[in-house]
């Protein structure tokens, strides 16, 4: 039975971690508001461009002359991983379930005798995925500066990715980010860039191109690229913080029964010193 | 006037316009084009240049570098990588732009399509006249 003092001291120290868990849970929920409105903000751009590029891939994507960031490079050798976690951690599984899908993935394509490079963005995920998989490591680009995610952040990694396809150090690109669907739920995503995929685009209106349906196909394709990835940043940081949210918000609750249950022991152990005392005076009285 | 078309203009980032407009002027990759209403579906890529919208309520400018425009008969749409209302344009960040170009410039293996970049970017530069 610890002592009172001890109880006292603990019941301070679970209080004060509670105000702090409180607070990260308020800053993260505002934090998870702004980054939900720019998800949402970004969203007319993709889905035009995805709608626009799905519709040129359908009618050129079967020929010869497709470009290599839509039919692939013929080989399906390496495979580039690019592994989106956060800066920070507390964000309860947020991280380790983004880097369990890209570790499934990463040995399955192992034990198929594929190549696997892996590119990291963000810090948590690199000490996670360092143990196994530091010999694949081929880069790493680190967000911790980044208060706000911008485009340029996201040209930035397509960039590097594209650079790396076109030196043909590498065939396939799959990111791997959480998609948000709400603040206790987000879908651990692997999603092939490179070559790209389209879901059976509907060849809508006819258009005239200006210039010509291959050229503005092979001027979209890296813009394509840049703006998944950006999508993708959105959706991590949207998840970040809805999985920061939760998990803070399941602290502070932890937090406030732990303390229920201290503060229960040291009032029973406070009466039970009282009742002891009571005792040895009455049975000292008695025993005159 | 004529009819309008919906006009949308969208960056990565947000949406920046999206109103009714009489007629919308876009600088094509192929040469300028302004789309009215009734115009043939085109999609073309956009060069760096001044984009112009007129509407009910007067003309706006913007700059854009990069993306594409989608026209259809009832609608014009802008994809644009970057796009910035020039009165809100300063003289540095038409600075940091045309640096972007030339930095594109010099890794660009397509010495003509760079070069035209730039020449474009300090054409418009010339044009909005900071």
């Amino acid at each position: 039975m610890p002592s009172l003092k001890a109880l006292k001291t603990r019941i301070a120290s679970v209080k004060n971690t509670r105000k702090i868990t409180k607070a990260m849970q308020m800053v993260a929920a505002a934090k998870l508001r702004r980054a939900q409105e720019a998800a949402e903000a970004a969203r007319p751009y993709a889905e035009r461009m995805t709608a626009v590029m799905s519709s040129l891939a359908t009618g050129i994507g079967q020929t010869e002359s497709a470009p290599k960031l839509l039919a692939g490079n013929g080989k399906n050798q390496v495979h580039l991983l690019v592994v989106m976690t956060s800066e920070r951690g507390l964000c309860g599984g947020f991280n380790s379930t983004i880097v369990r899908l890209a570790r499934v993935k990463a040995a399955e394509l192992l034990a198929a005798g594929k190549t696997v490079k892996i590119l990291t963005v963000g810090k948590k995920g690199r000490e996670q995925l360092r143990r196994d998989y530091s010999a694949h490591f081929v880069g790493h680009v680190d967000m911790g500066d980044v208060k706000r995610v911008g485009y340029a952040n996201a040209q930035g990694i397509a960039r590097e990715v594209l650079a790396a396809f076109e030196a043909g150090e590498c065939d396939v690109v799959t990111i791997f980010y959480n998609r948000f669907q709400s603040v206790i739920s987000q879908i651990p995503t692997a999603l092939q860039v490179i070559p790209a995929k389209f879901e059976g685009g509907a060849a809508n209106a006819l258009y005239d191109y200006e210039p010509s349906e291959e050229a503005i196909l092979a001027d979209l394709l890296p813009r394509g690229v840049a703006t998944q990835i950006f999508t993708a940043l959105l959706e991590n940081g949207a998840s970040e913080q809805g999985a920061r949210m939760s998990a803070m918000d399941n602290a502070t609750r932890n937090a406030g029964d732990m303390i229920n249950k201290l503060t229960i022991q040291y009032n029973r152990s406070r009466q039970a010193a009282i009742t002891k005392e009571l005792i040895e005076i009455i049975s000292g009285a008695e025993a005159l | 006037m004529a009819g309008s078309v919906q006009f949308d203009l969208v960056s990565p980032e947000r949406r920046l316009a999206s109103v009714q407009a009489s007629e919308v002027q876009i600088p094509g990759a192929m040469g300028d084009l302004t789309a009215m209403e009734g115009h043939a579906p085109t999609i073309t890529t956009l060069r760096p240049g001044i984009l112009r919208v007129v509407s009910a309520d007067g003309t706006r400018a913007y700059v854009v570098t990069g993306g594409f425009a989608e026209i259809s008969a009832t609608g014009v749409s802008v994809l644009a990588e970057r796009a910035v209302p020039v009165d809100e344009l300063t003289s540095a960040a038409l600075d940091a732009l045309v640096a972007d170009a030339c930095e594109a410039a010099a890794v660009n293996p397509d010495k003509d399509s760079a070069d035209k970049a730039v020449a474009d970017l300090n054409a418009m530069r010339a044009a909005v006249a900071l």
